[in-house]
């Protein structure tokens, strides 16, 4: 408080003060930052090092400046404006670097070969990951049937029927804590269910399903009940005006209109999970052919097919380093397009604009 | 609120099936939650009563499980310690200093961060990040090996405790800047235009309005971000080269390894009562992330700030 009440400089009198230029800001960070590039692009100085000195040299620099100029309380004011704008670069700095390198190291061998190939009989170069992929989508479009329904109908029953209810309270608690569940331990309840009743040797793709859709129910539920939650209330009533039973007020008229919204999360709960690797490691299992039944047998999936090649790679291991890299682009693909999907869905389609 | 009764249906088979089905799917969920427990429960309870003696490395449960969650809670506890301020700061970058126009997708891009899979991060951790940082790791264990945590032969390949605690602190930096971005939204107005009409400095509003009216929920942000932290599972797998040892030397190559990437790197090959200690120490995971979840959710239904 004090700080913020004490004159901040010693030049009062004036309505004026004494100020930096407009684009003291922008060049000192900007320097700072294209030297940062040069710096990691052409120089062999360790990059935490660089970073490090020019954000203290920059900081340096504008602290002073401003402090001699303007003023202890506008400097530290830019120094605040400083660290922030360095936070989010830093931040953002290892998507760029992932994306650089997944891209770099990926696309050598992602092409048609890698995607029309399974893993049978291949050792060393060739070979591909149409089995991996099949895998996630089996196993995930399994879960999304099980995770949907009951995430948007729990939905229903915390919006529309809920009321103030004790069961209420209990499953949108439960909801929340369920968000909070380990992936892998998700999967080794799958595994638990299971094992009770086919022995502890058994792998299956349903078993993954299971596992995936207990983390994908919690976000459904979340999502569809904010979209909801903002359905106009007018709506509702004027239905209920009209003699309508309420549960044709909800099929007909409630849910077409959050539609886009429920939509848009069902995708990005898919998205969220279709990386998952641990509950698949511990219910599915890996495999190098292909496989189409989720009730039979070991089944493959990207994530999974990532983590092996790259964890038990074959001699020479470039062949198997390549296809783990490959996969992690597939992956990375798929991810970025439903969430595009989804995010374009919502734009195009929404009626209603969440807040 | 929304639930008007209307007075006299036409068809109330209909309505009753629906709410049926409706009311079904949440007692489902509570029945999921409560088979997790049991189920891991039931899977794990060979393990709890076995001697020592059959255990893995003839040890107790405990012992063999108290090195893991040592190891898990170092990991996480180091994410934290990272993520929590750059979080907070990107947040007030992105609420308070981008420009308005370009603030929404400037959020979309820190929660890009989210949806990459972790055996990706798994993968750039040791191929990129580990190798950038062994000079870090160098430089730390000449310079300041005063400090335990720095004690000790750096690791030349970059896969040690503090390089999982960068990975993790990138993995949970999304969901703790979500949250705090939008308590942040939240700040009454009148008290940042109070603060400026006193003449405070953008920082100073922000030091003095948005960060104590949303104190409450950063620390619930964080905590859910611990909990993300404790469990992930396949970064630490990946990356850590782990020993089972318990040392708070962060900079080393021989790490205590965690629950999660012991039961992933464990699970595939055990069978027998291996396979039941596994279960055991996964319920152990269950319980602390359930208590930091719990706790995390009741801070927020306390402070009754977001409804997020």
């Amino acid at each position: 408080m004090t700080a913020a009440t004490a004159p901040g400089s010693g030049r009062t009198g004036t309505f004026s003060q004494a100020a930096l230029p407009d684009w003291a800001m922008q060049v000192v960070m900007g320097g700072a930052v294209a030297l940062a590039f040069i710096g990691i692009a052409f120089t062999d100085v360790s990059p935490a090092l660089l970073v490090i000195v020019l954000a203290a040299v920059s900081a340096a620099t504008i602290g002073i400046w401003a402090g001699t100029v303007e003023g202890r309380r506008k400097a530290t004011d830019r120094l605040a404006t400083m660290t922030m704008t360095y936070a989010f670069l830093l931040a953002v700095a290892p998507l760029v670097s992932l994306a650089w390198t997944v891209v770099s190291k990926g696309n050598g061998r992602l092409d048609l070969d890698f995607i029309n190939h399974t893993m049978r009989n291949v050792i060393g170069e060739g070979g591909g990951a149409m089995h991996a992929i099949w895998g996630t989508v089996i196993i995930t479009g399994v879960a999304t049937i099980i995770a949907v329904p009951v995430g948007i109908l729990t939905a229903i029953y915390l919006h529309e029927y809920g009321g103030t209810g004790r069961l209420k309270k209990a499953i949108t608690f439960f909801v929340d804590v369920m968000t909070g569940i380990p992936s892998i331990v998700a999967g080794l309840f799958a595994f638990a269910l299971f094992a009770l009743f086919f022995g502890p040797g058994v792998r299956l793709g349903v078993m993954g399903s299971i596992a995936l859709s207990v983390l994908m129910i919690p976000i459904v539920v979340r999502s569809t009940e904010e979209m909801l939650r903002i359905v106009p209330n007018g709506l509702r009533e004027s239905a209920f005006a009209l003699g309508v039973p309420k549960w044709r007020v909800i099929t007909k008229v409630v849910l077409p209109t959050a539609l886009a919204g429920i939509v848009t999360g069902v995708m990005l709960a898919i998205a969220r999970v279709i990386g998952e690797t641990a509950p698949l490691l511990v219910t599915v299992g890996t495999i190098d052919s292909l496989n189409f039944n989720p009730f039979e047998g070991r089944m493959q999936s990207l994530a999974v097919f990532t983590y092996f090649e790259y964890k038990t790679p074959g001699v020479p291991p470039e062949p198997s380093f390549d296809r783990a890299w490959a996969a992690a682009l597939t992956l990375i693909i798929i991810v970025l397009v439903l969430t595009g999907i989804a995010k374009l869905v919502q734009r195009r389609f929404g009626v209603l604009q969440a807040r | 609120m929304s639930s008007t009764e209307a007075s006299t249906p036409p068809s109330q088979r209909g309505d009753r099936v629906f709410g049926a089905l409706a009311k079904g799917a949440g007692i489902t969920i509570l029945v999921v939650l409560a088979g997790v427990a049991l189920f891991l429960l039931v899977e794990a309870f060979p393990a709890l009563t076995a001697p020592a003696s059959e255990l893995p490395d003839g040890k107790s449960l405990i012992a063999y499980v108290a090195p893991l969650a040592f190891g898990t809670l170092l990991s996480a506890t180091l994410a934290i310690l990272i993520a929590v301020p750059l979080a907070l700061a990107v947040a007030i970058f992105i609420s308070f200093y981008a420009p308005k126009r370009i603030a929404g997708t400037l959020g979309s891009i820190v929660d890009l961060l989210a949806a990459i899979p972790s055996v990706v991060y798994g993968l750039w951790g040791i191929v990129v990040l580990g190798p950038a940082i062994v000079p870090l790791h160098e430089w730390l264990a000449d310079h300041l090996s005063f400090i335990p945590f720095f004690a000790g032969q750096a690791s030349a390949t970059g896969r040690t405790m503090l390089t999982v605690g960068l990975v993790l602190a990138v993995m949970i930096l999304p969901i703790i800047t979500a949250i705090s971005r939008e308590v942040f939204l939240q700040t009454p107005r009148k008290l940042t235009e109070a603060a400026y009409g006193l003449g405070a400095t953008k920082w100073e509003m922000i030091r003095m309005t948005v960060i104590p009216f949303g104190r409450p929920a950063l620390i619930s942000a964080s905590m859910l971000g611990l909990g993300r932290a404790l469990g992930e599972t396949m970064a630490v797998t990946m990356i850590l080269s782990a020993a089972g040892v318990v040392s708070f030397k962060l900079l080393t190559a021989t790490n205590p390894s965690s629950i999660a990437a012991n039961i992933a790197l464990q699970f595939p090959e055990s069978s027998g009562i291996d396979v039941n200690v596994l279960i055991a120490s996964g319920l152990v995971l269950f319980a602390i992330t359930l208590v930091v979840n719990m706790t995390a959710r009741w801070v927020i239904a306390r402070s009754n700030l977001v409804n997020a």
